[in-house]
Formats: structure tokens, C-alpha cells, sequence
């Protein structure tokens, strides 16, 4: 017995020793924050919001000092954040006429700030080499024409039209039987579903129809070609059954509480004159999706090569 | 031997059950197609429009109806501080410090410690690596977070489980009533609930933690009231006739006997606690579950896998623990002292000095973990889509669309009839009754075709985890060599997040049922294999011998011996591997399900299908409580 103490003294002993070297903690002091106080940005799981979000937050930090709380939510938890006031700012929205009749319209606690410059596209696409070997697949008369090839066994004796992330509008299972089209709608459910799938049709050269969108990440490594549908004119999708034509342009904004609005903090200032174009956000999002960056250091390196644009945004109004 | 057996007479029942499955699919072919009850997915019922204009009335009158102001919004408070204060003293940098209050090497030293304590030198060891390896992977921060999360939702779990559970194992009243409310508590998919909780207890630790406990607590109320039912009764008739009072019973005799078991349930309620790590993310709970969510963004199936990895490491310390803790154990005095000096020590150096509270990043394996599984991942893309593909398809025509036909395209009187019909031979007129009363709910949420289509998947899922079920737990039961390296895949395969492995699956099986499928596969299957190798372990060794030395071969025993003796188990992981398939309805409908599943999902990302999302997790609910009940009253009728 004595024994073993002594040796549970000696190891202890040793343990002590062992820490007397090393930095202390509270050696160096952390960075102060400034008066620009809580920043609540949320952060909706995409990666060109995610470049938007990383490149306000910098500037939000190293320029206003203001203390950034990023939150990672949905679409509809962010808008709901609003009222709570636990979200300031959404600051990549699309379209999402429900949310907006809800919450600016109705419950007044969430207003516009404006565009944030990038151009929102929805539509029908295939990947480059059916485009490149069968061109006339692009204009959508001639999609019966194909059905077979795009045959599988989720979608019966038509082809399959593959849709995503149930988040973004769709009006293709209106758009097919009004445009008398022999596909089948099929759910995957999932971004993650939409991109596998056009990636693999590319490599393996498989047939691959779907819904997808610009700008994303993956249209740097895969050049999609958006199929013509009907051209948009506005007002011929105000009835969701009988929509018949093609997905309108989306001019993308950003959405900030009203507490955060009226307050007019430099953080308010900075979203609503935050204002770049598609090119700029797929740098940022080609820094984090295929350099593997982490968002902070992306944006950083945006915003060094940037500092004009950044200029504008921190003016005073 | 078998040509001189007498032809046995065919029972009357399967005979019954053989024209009813003929006469159901005479009328098929008749009346396909008519009375489906189908919705297109953007279509809403007037229930759906109802449950929409309620979810928006409570969210505009959060701030100012006095049950938020008084009551949720006190909750969230304390939630929210306990759970704060867990990540204060251990993940995240507090009071004024730029650190935690405790820095990894006190972490894992307490680990080891309360590991050494009550389960042993080994599992301290096992502890000490399972901690030291989250730091290697660079993920300490992340993972304890987690830790924190699952800490608290596991304690409050228990502070409100286990007197629940003893409450439900006295009183046959209160279990009656508190059935229904599990069932439902675990089968609801947490995507329905996930954005109003945030309505009701804001963005925040307290949501998370809410979200967690809902499915986390109902295993240990169960696992608790079974405990205290199974105490023998004559211990607690000898308690009771030697005097005691009921609550000198209750803390003299029944707990104490029924230990072992709760034990259990606290290990049950962990590892469920840990499941949610990711879909709680969606709502900004902090820690390895955002680290794959964000990854996932960007497919970056390796960085996934890591943070996947860490969860699973801490399930299997957790779950080792717990379960070595069920046995008494009583370690030597000086060795506790000494632990607990090393322990203060080791926290007292992480509190103070820099390279005890901040892992170092020098020593990693994060990085060769991130770029095996992403080269493994790229391999198995590139090589195996046309095999994977072919095996598709067939299992696909073969099993999924026959049966999908068979359910979704008859009318829904003459589905509806067939199960009544089926539930009345299985279990009698009980079963006929509760099996009526689920398919009206179901014809009710409105999703009636949606709901077949589910559960033809359902059903092709549960045949494919049995027959790996009895397959893998067969082998495991029968070497305990086996047993020792598959049951830590089998841990993985219960924790790791689907979503990890889904994106190869996603290459391999395209965006389909099937993917869905192999997806609940690899969720349930685990379970199904877990209880049917204990079931087989505890055919009694002697039987078996016996059955050895009448000179059977190995596959005489298990076909004749083992696995009929074993029937229990058999029973009892086909219940658990169905509920288990219908937990990850909703991860199907990400990955090419459609149907149930599908619906869940936009009605989370999308307000006017909030309530046809909402219509569709109580039509899984109720496809969950018909299938359980129909498999124990099968069950009870098998084993008897």
C-alpha cells in the first residue's frame, strides 16, 4: 500500500513539474470591439451565401470592430429570427415572395436593404457534353424527343427530370404538363443529390436533365448549359398551375430586421451599401469551395485585392 | 428421413392469409389506379392550409402572448445558462479568458479519471485516447461543444426521464398514457418540430438542446419503467411483507435491483442524444455537427468524415463507459487518490499554462484522415457506379416497384381492407381495431399515396436489415472474434451522420428510393445484428453441444437450434429494425425517397408547406405506431 502512494506521489509530482514552463493564460490580451456592438449575421447553407457572409463579416470586423455573431440557419428559422431579434440580416435572398408577404408585409419585422448586386438564375440544365453533342437539346421543343435517354427507374416509361433542395421555387411539375413535356418529375431532395448527379453525368457521360441555378460553385468545375424554356414575361407565373413559361431573373437582396434598420448602426450601413456582381461572389465562393479556404481567409483575400469596392461600402451615407 | 415425413396438412391461417393476397391482387388488376388518393407535391389539403395559418398566428403573436413572455421564455433561460455554463468550463473561451476555464489535458484527465472510477483500467485508457484523438484530429473545440450539448440534454433528459420511467413502471395508468407520447416523441421526424422550437425558445443552445431531449429521453423512460416491472416479485412481495413502506420498497429494493438496466437507458439516451448532432446544427447548435453540414456544402466528403469520425469516437467512449458501469466495481482506495490528485493536477495545469488549455496543432492527423476518406470516397465514384448501378436497378424492378404498385396503385379501400384483414389474423380483434383507426389518420393527413409509397420502401428496407440481421448476427453470435471487431462498425454505422456516406451513395445509386433505402439499411441494420447476436449468444450453451454431438453440421444447428430457440430476438429486431428504417424516412427524402420523406423536408424549407410537412411526420408517426404494433402482437403470438 505504501508504496503505491509514494508512486502516486512521484507522478504527481512530475505532472507539476512538467507545467511549471509554457505561456500563461491571459499573457496576451484578446482583441477589443469597437462601437459598432453585436453584428447577428445569418448564414443560409449555400456557398455563394456563405461568400457574401464572409466577406460583410470581415469588413464588419477588422473595419467597424464591430463583434460578429454568425448563425447557421435555414432560410425560414433566419426570416423567423427576425421578430425574435436574434437575426440583423439576411444577406442573400431569393425571391421567396411567401417570407416576404409574411414578415415585411404582415408582421413588419423585417425590411428590404436593397440589391446585393448578383444576378439569380433558375432553370432547366444538362451538362456540357450532352449540350456540346446533342445542341438542339437546349431548346426545349426537343425535349420529347430525347425522353427515352433520360429514362430511369425512379421515373417509369418517361424521362427524369431531377429536382433538388426543396427550399428554392419550382414550378416544374406545372411546367412539364403545361408544356405537354413526357417527363417525371423526380425529388432528390437535396442540392448534395443535384450535384452528384451532374457531375457524374458529365464524367461518365450519362444523360442528366434537372433543376438547377447560377451562380454556384459547382459552375466553375462543371459548365452546365441551361435548357430555353418559354420566355418569362412578367405575370405568367402569378398562377402556379398553369405556369408555362421560364423561371424570371432574380435580382438577389439582402433582408435586414427593422430593429437593426431603424437603429442605423455602422453594421446597418454597411449591408445595405454592400454591392458586388456575380464575378466577385464566385471568387470568394471558388476560394472556399475548390481551394478548400477557410471563409475568413477567403474573404480576407478578397477584400486586400478589393480595397476600393470595400471603400465604398464603409462610406457614411 | 424427409421422404418418409407425412405431408403436413397447410394451417388453416396461412391458407386464409394465401387468398387473401390472392384476391388482393385479382382486384388490383381491376381497379388500378382508382381511389389512390394522390397529392401533387406542391398541392395542399384544407388540414395543411389550417396548420399553416395556426403556425403563422402563434409566430406573430410570439412577443406578445404571456405563455412566451412568462413561461417558454423562463425555460429558455435556464436551459440556456446551464448550457452555457457547460461550454464555459470546458469548450468555448469564458470569463474574460481567451480559453475555456478547463483546457484539454484537464479534460481528458478527467475522462480518464470518472472512466477509471466507475468502469476500469481498461475503459480509463480506452477513454484517454478516445479524448486525445478528438485533439489529434484537430477538432477539439468542436467536439466539445458537442460534448457540451449532449451533456446537458442528456442530464435533463434524466432528470425528468428516470422519475418518469419509475412513475410509468408503478403505475400501469401512467404507462398507458405515456406510450402514445414516446412513440410519438421518437418517431416524429425533428425537421417538423425544428422551426417552431426555434419560435418558441429562440436561436440558441436552448432550442438544440430541447430539439435533442425530445428524442433523446424517451429511452430512458422506457428503458427505466421496463427496469423497474422486471424486479421478480417475489422480492418486492418479501419487501412488502417484511413492513416496508412503498417508499422504502421503491429505494430499497427496486431501484437498487433495477440499476443494472437504467444504466442502460442512460446509454441508450446518449447515444440517441449524439445522433442529433448534425440535424441540430440546422439550427446553430455549436460543434462537430456544423462542421459537417458546412463541409457537405461543398461535398467535401473528407473534412465530413473527420468530424463524422469525432462523433463516433465520442459514442464509443460514452457507450463503453456506460455500459462497463452497469457492473459493480470497487477499485482500490490509493489508486482513486492518486487518480484524483493526477486529475487536479492535470486541470490545475490546463487552467493555467497555455499548452495544457489549447491543443496544440502541431501533432495532427486530421488532415491524412481528411484526404484518405476523400481519396477512398473518389476511388469507390469512379470504379464501382456500374456494378453499384446494375445492383439498382434490379433490386429496384425486382422488390421496390412491384410492391409500390401493389400499394399505392390499388384503392385505398382495398389497401385499407387487406391490412384490417391481415391485423385480425395476426393479432385478433385488438390489432384489427388499432391497425383501422392508423389508416383512417392516415386517409385524414391527406397523404394517403404518399404514405404507400413510403411504406413499400419501408418494407423493402426491413427485409434487406433482417436478412443482414440474422446473417451478421448469427456469426457474431456464434464467434466472439467476430463479435469484437464488427461491433465497433456497427457503433459507426449507428452514429456516424448519414449524410456522410450518402454522398458516395448518392454516386454509387443516384439520387433514388434505393439510396434511401441502403441509407435506413445502414442506420438499422446495426440494431437488428446487435440483438440478434445477443439472442444467439444466450441460446443456452449446453443445447447446443447437445445438438453438436448428435452430429448436426454447423448449419443444421443454426437452421434447427439456434435461431428457433433465439425467436424472441428474431421478434424483437424486426420491431426494432422497422422503427429504426422509419426514423430515416425523412434522410430518404434528401436523397431521391420522395413520398413521406420528401414532404417533411420542403415543409421545413418552405412556410406554405409547413403544414402538409407537419400532415406528413404524423402520417410516419402513425405508419410507425400500425407497423410496432402489428410486429409485437406477431411477436407475442410467434413466441408463445
Amino acid at each position: 500500500m505504501a508504496r503505491h502512494s509514494v508512486l502516486g506521489a512521484v507522478l504527481v509530482g512530475a505532472l507539476a513539474l512538467a507545467g511549471c514552463g509554457g505561456a500563461k493564460v491571459g499573457d496576451t490580451s484578446s482583441g477589443a470591439t469597437g462601437d459598432c456592438g453585436t453584428f447577428n449575421l445569418a448564414v443560409n447553407p449555400w456557398v455563394g451565401y456563405e461568400a457574401n457572409a464572409a466577406v460583410l463579416a470581415y469588413v464588419a470586423e477588422k473595419e467597424l470592430k464591430c463583434k460578429v455573431t454568425k448563425k447557421e440557419l435555414k432560410e425560414e428559422v433566419a426570416w423567423q429570427g427576425f421578430g425574435t431579434g436574434e437575426v440583423d440580416a439576411v444577406v442573400e435572398n431569393w425571391g421567396h415572395d411567401d417570407l416576404r408577404k409574411k414578415y415585411i408585409d404582415e408582421q413588419k419585422t423585417a425590411v428590404s436593404a436593397g440589391s446585393t448586386g448578383v444576378k439569380g438564375q433558375i432553370g432547366w440544365y444538362v451538362p456540357p457534353w450532352l449540350a456540346k453533342e446533342h445542341p438542339d437539346i437546349l431548346d426545349w421543343n426537343n425535349l420529347n424527343k430525347y425522353a427515352d435517354q433520360f429514362k430511369t427507374s425512379e421515373s417509369g416509361d418517361k424521362g427524369q427530370l431531377l429536382d433538388g433542395d426543396p427550399s428554392f421555387v419550382t414550378n416544374d411539375e406545372a411546367l412539364v404538363k403545361n408544356l405537354n413535356l413526357n417527363y417525371k418529375v423526380v425529388y432528390g431532395g437535396s442540392e448534395t443529390a443535384l450535384i452528384q448527379a451532374f457531375r457524374q453525368a458529365e464524367k461518365d457521360k450519362k444523360w442528366v436533365i434537372g433543376y438547377f441555378y447560377s451562380p454556384q460553385w459547382l459552375l466553375n468545375e462543371v459548365k452546365l448549359e441551361k435548357v430555353k424554356l418559354p420566355e418569362y414575361k412578367a405575370g405568367c407565373d402569378t398562377d402556379a398551375e398553369k405556369v408555362a413559361c421560364d423561371y424570371p431573373d432574380y435580382d438577389l437582396d439582402k433582408i435586414v430586421s427593422k430593429k437593426f434598420a431603424d437603429a442605423n448602426g455602422p453594421a446597418y450601413n454597411l449591408v445595405k451599401n454592400f454591392k458586388w456582381t456575380n464575378e466577385d461572389q464566385n471568387t470568394v465562393a471558388k476560394y472556399i469551395a475548390e481551394d478548400q479556404m477557410k471563409p475568413e481567409d477567403a474573404a480576407k483575400k478578397w477584400v486586400e485585392a478589393n480595397a476600393d469596392k470595400i471603400k465604398a461600402w464603409t462610406a457614411k451615407a | 428421413m424427409v421422404a418418409v415425413a407425412a405431408p403436413r396438412q397447410l394451417p388453416r391461417k396461412t391458407l386464409v392469409l394465401g387468398g387473401i393476397v390472392v384476391a388482393w391482387l385479382a382486384l388490383w388488376l381491376v381497379f388500378r389506379n382508382v381511389g389512390t388518393l394522390p397529392l401533387d407535391a406542391s398541392a395542399l389539403t384544407p388540414l395543411h392550409r389550417w396548420v399553416n395559418e395556426i403556425n403563422d398566428a402563434v409566430g406573430a403573436s410570439r412577443n406578445s402572448n404571456p405563455l412566451f413572455l412568462y413561461f417558454f421564455n423562463e425555460i429558455r433561460l435556464v436551459i440556456d445558462e446551464f448550457v452555457t455554463f457547460v461550454q464555459a468550463l470546458i469548450a468555448q473561451p469564458s470569463f474574460g479568458r481567451p480559453v475555456p476555464v478547463i483546457g484539454w489535458l484537464g479534460v481528458v484527465a478527467i475522462a480518464g479519471f470518472v472512466s477509471l472510477a466507475v468502469a476500469g483500467w481498461r475503459i480509463a485508457l480506452l477513454s484517454i485516447a478516445g479524448f486525445v484523438f478528438l485533439g489529434l484530429q484537430g477538432l477539439w473545440q468542436e467536439s466539445m461543444d458537442t460534448l457540451s450539448l449532449t451533456l446537458a440534454a442528456v442530464l435533463i433528459s434524466l432528470l425528468f426521464g428516470i422519475p418518469l420511467g419509475i412513475w410509468a413502471g408503478l403505475s400501469d395508468r401512467a404507462n398507458r398514457v405515456m406510450q402514445p407520447v414516446l412513440d410519438f416523441m421518437q418517431t416524429m421526424p425533428t425537421f417538423v418540430y425544428l422551426a417552431p422550437l426555434t419560435l418558441f425558445f429562440l436561436i440558441g443552445p436552448a432550442s438544440a438542446t430541447i430539439a435533442t431531449l425530445i428524442y433523446a429521453a424517451p429511452p430512458a423512460i422506457r428503458i427505466t419503467a421496463h427496469a423497474i416491472r422486471s424486479v421478480p416479485h417475489d422480492t418486492v412481495e418479501a419487501s412488502e411483507s417484511l413492513g416496508a413502506t412503498r417508499k422504502q420498497t421503491l429505494v430499497k429494493v427496486l431501484l437498487p435491483s433495477a440499476r443494472k438496466t437504467i444504466v442502460l437507458g442512460v446509454n441508450q439516451t446518449i447515444m440517441a442524444a449524439l445522433s442529433m448532432v448534425t440535424i441540430a446544427a440546422l439550427i446553430d447548435a455549436p460543434g462537430l455537427g456544423k462542421t459537417v453540414v458546412k463541409a457537405l456544402q461543398t461535398l467535401d466528403v473528407g473534412t465530413a468524415f473527420n468530424a463524422g469520425l469525432a462523433i463516433v469516437v465520442l459514442a464509443i467512449v460514452l457507450d463503453r463507459v456506460t455500459t462497463a458501469a452497469t457492473e459493480r466495481r470497487n477499485l482500490p482506495r490509493w489508486a482513486l487518490f492518486a487518480g484524483l490528485g493526477v486529475t487536479g493536477v492535470c486541470v490545475y495545469l490546463s487552467y493555467t499554462y497555455l499548452w495544457a488549455a489549447e491543443f496544440q496543432t502541431d501533432v495532427e492527423i486530421g488532415s491524412s484522415i481528411r484526404k484518405g476518406a476523400t481519396a477512398v470516397t473518389e476511388w469507390a465514384q469512379d470504379s464501382l457506379p456500374l456494378i453499384t448501378g446494375g445492383f439498382k436497378d434490379f433490386v429496384t424492378f425486382a422488390l421496390i416497384n412491384p410492391l409500390q404498385a401493389l400499394l399505392a396503385e390499388s384503392p385505398w379501400f382495398l389497401v385499407a381492407l387487406v391490412i384490417v384483414a391481415l391485423s385480425f389474423l395476426i393479432g385478433g380483434v385488438r390489432s384489427a381495431v388499432v391497425s383501422a383507426v392508423c389508416l383512417g389518420l392516415l386517409v385524414a393527413t391527406g397523404l394517403w399515396q404518399d404514405a404507400m409509397i413510403t411504406l413499400a420502401s419501408t418494407l423493402v428496407a426491413t427485409i434487406l436489415v433482417m436478412i443482414l440481421g440474422i446473417v451478421v448476427g448469427v456469426w457474431m453470435g456464434r464467434s466472439r472474434s467476430a463479435d469484437r471487431f464488427i461491433r465497433p462498425i456497427l457503433d459507426a454505422g449507428q452514429v456516424m451522420p448519414a449524410f456522410v456516406y450518402l454522398v458516395p451513395f448518392l454516386a454509387l445509386f443516384a439520387a433514388t428510393r434505393f439510396t434511401a433505402i441502403i441509407a435506413a439499411v445502414v442506420f438499422a441494420a446495426p440494431v437488428a445484428i446487435k440483438i440478434i447476436a445477443d439472442g444467439i449468444r444466450a441460446v443456452s450453451p449446453a443445447t447446443v453441444e447437445a445438438s453438436t454431438a448428435l452430429g448436426s453440421s454447423s448449419w443444421q444447428t443454426i437452421v434447427k437450434v439456434q435461431l428457433p430457440m433465439a425467436r424472441g430476438a428474431l421478434t424483437l429486431a424486426a420491431n426494432q429494425g422497422l422503427i429504426y428504417v422509419l426514423s430515416m424516412v425523412v434522410v430518404g427524402g434528401l436523397v431521391g425517397a420522395g413520398a413521406l420523406g420528401y414532404d417533411v423536408v420542403a415543409g421545413f424549407s418552405q412556410s406554405n408547406l409547413y403544414g402538409k410537412g407537419l400532415a406528413a411526420g404524423v402520417a410516419i408517426v402513425v405508419l410507425g405506431v400500425m407497423l410496432d404494433r402489428l410486429t409485437q402482437a406477431a411477436a407475442k403470438r410467434w413466441t408463445n
